[in-house]
């Protein structure tokens, strides 16, 4: 028998025609299309128990409820609560990837020492006991020499538990300097200080309104609460009702409104001035309130000041537009002006807040359906009296660093001035705690803030992120995220029912960290004496219990309660109060820089897909970031296309962007809806913390653009820069 | 007429067809054996659950049947194999000397790590199935899908498919993927036959089905097999 090349080719069709009556070919398909259906990266939730609890979002101050949905102790999505007075089942995009900040890379897992230079990221773990036995020994050093009042705190607003005890430690200790993070809250508080004569916050009856005049309000870009202004702007859509969007840029709100008007940066309280000339001149104002304190002297201003042509000139729109938009807005049954910038991160001219504050006061919205409400803050914090000793009382003699209550007395904090205090020598801090903040990135002028806080000896990060500040911090004493701790959330946001929401952990803490309310109370009792008496409380949960009371019940079962029954204040309106009277020759706030050096305005503009405060964009929300805003690794400057053709600019060249205060590599974006002679860039960008998804990733506005200090208020006023572009 | 040539041909035709036939032969055994011997013991491996279980000695001790360790939870889902938790409520303690009984104890209970079950009826995550819908709604006894598995007195070997990570239980013990009983075999053709069957035994309005404006995605097909009927959007009723 021979074996040949006919006998391998029958063996092989033998073997062939065996195989496919066999179950070989017919298993091996299914099992890999079942196989291609479970790649290893395609993300599975675990099998388990499915529950949900309720909770409040804190990645911004908008005070959303969620609801969290977990398989047995992992969390696997946060969803908006239904029926929730702010957002009723809507979350934004940050919101709903809030899983990653507490999974992600970006946490602090324990309590962390530096041992290199500062900044330089290298870390020792340390335990709590010495972590706490370090910032005491720190303390009692500063205030055995007699420099209590050189300690000073940050945090991201002056409402709520955890701020209060920020507040109270430092009065124990003996320090004026509890500063807080600026925006535009700090503004309307003074607006309505100032001219209804109550410590009140601004809210507004958006869903009510009927006609929306915005001076540059990023309504949909996440200004005020932004699910609740998202929602808003829903109803007014479907309803017909107008928005009007005043701004120099084309951003998504201007696109989205029924009229966007142009604005030359800086001048809306002309315009807002204007348009009241108009409303007084054709008696379109509200017969009540003319018998207003000051409303002789503002209608005086007004109309001597203030006509359309001469408002036009300053603003760049037209008189007839700025006539018609007049007498829209006042014929409108519930008109309603809002203003601060974007998404109001800075807190602005308190000139224009007044004068916006004084056209909704013409129409007669003032505590009014679909008006502007000024509601109370939060009373529910009344803990008991405490006594200081010498220290304390010496420190609490001396004037805060930043000016605030004496220098400016309207003023309550004034963070955007501490670099200037500390850099000129004016001033010195000896340490400084820094919670729910980060203002090494966030502040206007970043760079002059990290200066500042390189010559301050002590630096204490909370926080739960590897951000800014905690990378140049000496010690990091990461507080709990906010899905596995309690705190109460006071939310004002513009918001014309407050209400207080709980914070509820969801989850165990995944990592050694400690919530700051029971570290400063574990500081505090360290350092002994009556700065311990002060904080009687067990742990920061039973300070929360006792101070919520009978409310705790309620926050526990339904996640949120409104903040009582006494939220709306009255008071006498004043038209012209004593900071207006600067109004009479107006001058923009001027932006840094010689037109000559630096032809063109620098302005920032806000987006939903950018977070600019504390927290940074997790990975899934810096994925949404279109590429007309960050290409690659370089932010996109917007150039209108008639000052592109000047500047011989062609769209995605790579260009540098000088400005009195630095320098960034951008990539141009020819667009249409910027203002010729003014460039726009994002902010949020630019992080050199958090994690490789963030960092590195364009360029960081406030590294651009340095501080205005507003003559009135103190505040951050700066709206924009000079620049100029110069070639790779 | 023939040349001698032609001759030679014949010859050594004849003398190579035996070959051919046997090499086919050869061929045709040699892959049937690996198709249906070797290569369903390549596909699997063999792996040994942890503890050893006795359904009948805990059938026995609870009230309840099955349901006592395999409920539903309040909102209807179905808690599938008990967490540690549950065994703890009467395992905090050995009891008896049975070897597994202190395996567990010892080294799971007392260190609160959940026992890392191997689950024969797993699905693929691809697949949604509600066990209510089945045991409640239609009344369906669990060894319909899950056979006798409450009379075992061990936990058998679970047989893991090495390409797709899941129990040989899904496509079922025989290879080819024949059965005899419902609970031999777990594949979407099992789903469809019964459901189509249901809607002939019983009338083709009662037939459970979660979504009333959805058309149904069974049929009964004229040849012996049930076929899934592919409707838009039928696909996304129990596929993710």
């Amino acid at each position: 028998m021979k074996i040949g090349r006919r006998s391998f080719l029958s063996f092989v069709i033998g073997g062939a025609a065996g195989t496919a009556i066999s179950p070989l070919p017919w298993k091996l398909t299914d099992d890999s299309s079942i196989w291609s259906q479970n790649w290893p990266w395609t993300p599975v939730p675990p099998d388990g128990e499915y529950s949900q609890s309720n909770s409040v979002c804190t990645l911004c101050p908008g005070g959303c409820g969620i609801t969290v949905r977990k398989v047995d102790d992992r969390v696997v999505k946060i969803e908006g609560m239904k029926g929730h007075p702010v957002n009723d089942g809507g979350l934004c995009l940050m919101g709903l990837s809030g899983l990653q900040l507490l999974y992600g890379p970006t946490r602090v897992k324990s309590p962390l020492k530096r041992v290199g230079k500062r900044g330089e990221r290298k870390w020792e773990k340390i335990s709590w006991d010495k972590a706490i036995l370090e910032v005491t020994k720190k303390l009692a050093d500063i205030r055995s020499n007699g420099e209590s009042y050189a300690v000073g705190s940050i945090v991201d607003s002056e409402s709520g538990t955890v701020s209060n005890l920020f507040k109270r430690f430092l009065t124990a200790y003996g320090s004026p300097n509890f500063m807080t993070m600026p925006s535009i809250q700090d503004s309307y508080g003074m607006t309505l200080q100032l001219m209804q004569g109550v410590s009140a916050q601004a809210g507004f009856d958006a869903e009510n309104a009927d006609f929306i005049l915005s001076f540059g309000s990023g309504i949909i870009d996440g200004w005020g609460s932004p699910v609740r202004m998202f929602k808003a702007n829903s109803v007014w859509k479907a309803n017909g009702k107008k928005v009007v969007q005043i701004e120099p840029r084309l951003s998504n709100t201007a696109a989205k409104s029924d009229k966007w008007v142009p604005i030359k940066p800086g001048t809306e309280a002309a315009l807002a001035l204007g348009l009241a000339n108009v409303i007084i001149t054709n008696s379109l104002d509200s017969k009540k309130i003319s018998q207003s304190t000051g409303f002789e002297s503002f209608k005086e201003l007004v109309q001597n000041e203030y006509g359309p042509d001469k408002v036009s000139k300053i603003t760049g729109i037209n008189i007839t537009t700025i006539v018609s938009l007049a007498k829209n807005f006042a014929q409108a049954s519930k008109p309603l002006a809002i203003c601060g910038k974007g998404q109001g991160s800075i807190p602005g001219s308190l000139n224009e807040f007044m004068a916006v504050h004084a056209l909704n006061a013409l129409v007669g919205n003032i505590n009014q359906d679909g008006g502007v409400w000024a509601v109370a803050e939060s009373d529910y914090i009344n803990w008991p009296e405490f006594g200081m000793d010498s220290f304390a009382e010496n420190g609490m003699q001396k004037e805060r660093i930043d000016g605030a209550g004496s220098k400016y007395p309207h003023a309550k904090s004034l963070l955007n001035r501490l670099p200037e205090v500390i850099n000129s020598g004016d001033g010195s801090l000896e340490a400084i705690f820094v919670a729910d903040a980060n203002p090494l990135y966030s502040m206007p002028d970043s760079k002059a803030m990290k200066m500042a806080f390189d010559s301050i000896p002590f630096v204490v990060s909370f926080s739960s992120y590897m951000d800014e500040t905690a990378s140049n911090a000496d010690l990091i004493l990461p507080n709990h995220v906010y899905l596995e701790r309690f705190e109460d959330v006071p939310t004002l946001a513009g918001l014309s029912k407050p209400i207080v929401g709980l914070t509820m952990p969801v989850v165990k803490p995944q990592f050694n960290t400690k919530h700051v309310g029971d570290v400063i109370m574990l500081i505090a009792k360290a350092l002994g004496g009556k700065m311990a008496d002060a904080f009687p409380w067990e742990s920061y949960e039973a300070c929360l219990k006792e101070t919520l009371g009978v409310k705790w019940d309620v926050l526990v079962e339904k996640g949120f309660e409104f903040n009582g029954d006494k939220c709306l204040l009255e008071g006498d309106f004043n038209f012209y109060p004593e900071a207006m009277k600067s109004l009479s020759d107006f001058s923009p706030v001027s932006v840094e820089g010689s037109a000559i050096s630096y032809p063109l305005i620098l302005i920032p503009y806000d987006s939903i897909r950018l977070a600019n405060g504390y927290i940074g964009d997790p990975p899934f929300v810096i994925k949404a970031v279109e590429d007309t805003v960050l290409k690659g690794k370089n932010s996109c400057v917007e150039i209108n296309p008639k000052t592109g053709k000047e500047l011989g600019l062609t769209e995605g060249r790579y260009i540098f962007l000088h400005t009195p205060r630095g320098k960034a590599k951008v990539k141009v974006h020819l667009y249409e809806g910027i203002m010729p002679g003014i460039i726009a860039l994002p902010r949020g960008l630019g992080h050199t913390a958090y994690d490789k998804y963030l960092a590195g990733k364009g360029c960081n506005f406030n590294e651009l653009i340095g501080p205005a200090e507003d003559p009135v208020s103190g505040l951050d006023a700066a709206w924009g820069i000079r620049a100029r572009l110069t070639k790779v | 007429m023939s040349t001698q040539d032609d001759k030679a041909k014949e010859v050594s035709a004849d003398g190579v067809a035996g070959p051919i036939i046997l090499f086919f032969i050869l061929g045709l055994a040699a892959s049937l054996v690996f198709g249906w011997v070797i290569f369903p013991k390549l596909l699997y491996s063999q792996k040994k659950q942890q503890i050893d279980f006795n359904h009948v000695l805990h059938v026995e001790a609870v009230e309840e049947g099955c349901e006592s360790c395999h409920f539903f939870r309040e909102d209807g889902s179905f808690s599938g194999i008990p967490k540690l938790a549950q065994c703890v409520e009467c395992h905090e303690d050995v009891q008896g000397d049975d070897p597994n009984e202190v395996k567990f104890v010892e080294e799971y209970v007392a260190n609160g790590r959940e026992v890392p079950w191997l689950v024969y009826a797993r699905q693929p995550d691809c697949v949604f199935f509600s066990h209510a819908a089945h045991v409640k709604k239609a009344e369906m006894d669990c060894g319909t899908c899950h056979g006798h598995i409450g009379e075992s007195e061990h936990s058998r070997v679970y047989e893991e498919n090495r390409i797709t990570g899941y129990s040989r239980d899904i496509w079922g013990k025989n290879i080819s993927g024949l059965r005899e009983h419902t609970w031999e075999r777990m594949k979407m053709d099992d789903c469809a036959e019964c459901h189509a069957t249901k809607k002939i035994k019983t009338d083709v309005e009662t037939l459970p089905w979660p979504i009333n404006w959805l058309p149904r995605p069974y049929e009964k097909q004229t040849g012996n097999r049930a076929r899934v009927k592919t409707v838009k959007e039928a696909c996304f009723v129990c596929h993710k």
